[in-house]
């Protein structure tokens, strides 16, 4: 019988695998930011599912280090944003040059 | 038995939500999705045992950055950019290289050796730390390092989100100027929920010694407040120049270095001595309370771009 941490580790290492997917083959930059996002909280999950596989319960230090993870990725996914309306505001684009037809 | 059921419609649930925000069609659904997909994840966190977790993801990976992409989406729609589907040929590759990173990861994870936890060496320094709640003390005491340099990586992303500032605009309020209809759902929201908001969000930052919570949380449900505010048009952004704003961006990473510079007297940098520890900690994680709050929400309110309220330019880099 699958345990539960094992479960979510699993389901961390798809979401690792969608985010990739989208982040290659999906043109529009926002859509990108996004897909980033999926493999890092994929990371997040197979990280901290690790540390819930004991029996004493979930490990503190991942715990810690994931909301950090978390808030860093936020402050990133900002400055992405920011970047994606600038490069719209610039060309009238969502997409990069080489990505356009 | 049951539980595990949960789990496996939860996973499923978390899956096909990221499937519709990574691979569906059209930017704003992808972005609700996307806002659905962090509420699950943090339910996930709440299974796997790490509350603190949970909170900081549903209020910052389901709450800001929901905030931050639907504003993003509002403005994009604006330049009516348009994205055209991939050929083929990239699809199957993307697909063939996300397929293999996923086996490669499930395979390691079932592969790793049995876990050899941290649990009892932080409970066997716990009442050294000065606080009660285990991530709290690995935060703030055990690897303050990490999170005196996360502070200033947050700031650093503000810095990068105001650079792309266009000149004209420098010194007005942060963001978009908001319009709000009076009388409206926002306008009502924006008056009922901050004060609610900001209780919630102190509590979290005090239960957060003892019990699930602290800085980052209770900051990212403050930094919400500040944006509700701001949005629902009863608090005026701050302009990028204001000092008192930007005495607040630093204050957390500033009293956490005089912390840690202190702490060198103790024996190293960020040396937290245990009779000292919990009203030192606390007053770093009040000041980076502030810091990340007001760091967080003007982050996501963006570069101020409301040319006509900027100040003429003689006036530029004069102080308020």
């Amino acid at each position: 019988m699958i345990d539960s941490a094992t479960l979510y580790g699993l389901t961390g290492a798809v979401l690792v695998g969608l985010g990739l997917f989208g982040f290659i083959s999906r043109r529009d930059l926002l859509r990108r930011v996004l897909a980033f996002n999926v493999i890092g909280s994929g990371t997040f999950l197979i990280f901290g599912a690790a540390g819930a596989r004991g029996t004493e319960g979930a490990d503190p230090v991942p715990q810690a280090l994931i909301i950090t993870g978390i808030v860093v990725a936020l402050a990133a996914t900002a400055l992405a944003v920011g970047l994606v309306i600038a490069h719209a505001r610039a060309t009238g684009r969502g997409t990069l040059p080489e990505d356009d037809p | 038995m049951s539980g595990v059921f949960f789990d496996a419609v939860l996973c499923a649930l978390i899956l096909a939500a990221a499937l519709a925000a990574v691979a569906g069609r059209g930017l704003f659904r992808a972005v609700v999705f996307f806002i659905l997909y962090g509420v699950l994840v943090a339910t996930a966190w709440l299974r796997l045992d790490a509350i603190d977790v949970a909170l900081a993801e549903a209020a910052i990976g389901a709450g800001l950055t929901g905030v931050l992409l639907l504003g993003a989406v509002a403005r994009l729609a604006r330049t009516g950019a348009r994205a055209h589907d991939p050929p083929l040929a990239v699809v199957l590759t993307a697909g063939l290289a996300a397929t293999g990173m996923t086996a490669v990861l499930g395979w390691s994870f079932l592969e790793l050796p049995p876990p050899q936890g941290l649990q009892e060496a932080v409970a066997a320094s716990l009442p050294d730390s000065g606080v009660e709640n285990p991530v709290t003390a690995v935060l703030l005491n055990f690897r303050a390092w990490d999170t005196l340099l996360e502070s200033i990586v947050l700031l650093a992303a503000l810095i990068g989100v105001w650079s792309l500032t266009r000149d004209e605009a420098w010194g007005a309020p942060a963001g978009i100027p908001q319009h709000v209809r009076p009388g409206g759902v926002l306008s009502t929201f924006g008056r009922v929920l901050p004060p609610i908001g900001v209780l919630i969000g102190v509590y979290l930052v005090w239960a957060g010694a003892s019990r699930a919570g602290g800085a980052f949380q209770g900051g990212t449900v403050l930094a919400a407040v500040i944006l509700l505010a701001a949005m629902a048009g009863v608090l005026r952004p701050p302009r990028v120049t204001a000092r008192r704003w930007r005495m607040a961006l630093v204050a957390g990473p500033v009293v956490f270095l005089l912390a840690g510079l202190a702490g060198l007297g103790a024996g190293a940098f960020l040396t937290i001595p245990p009779v000292h520890a919990k009203p030192l900690i606390l007053t770093i994680e009040a000041a980076l309370t502030l810091s990340i709050a007001v760091t967080l929400a003007l982050a996501v309110l963006g570069p101020p771009e409301d040319a006509a309220a900027a100040p003429s330019p003689d006036a530029k880099g004069e102080e308020r």
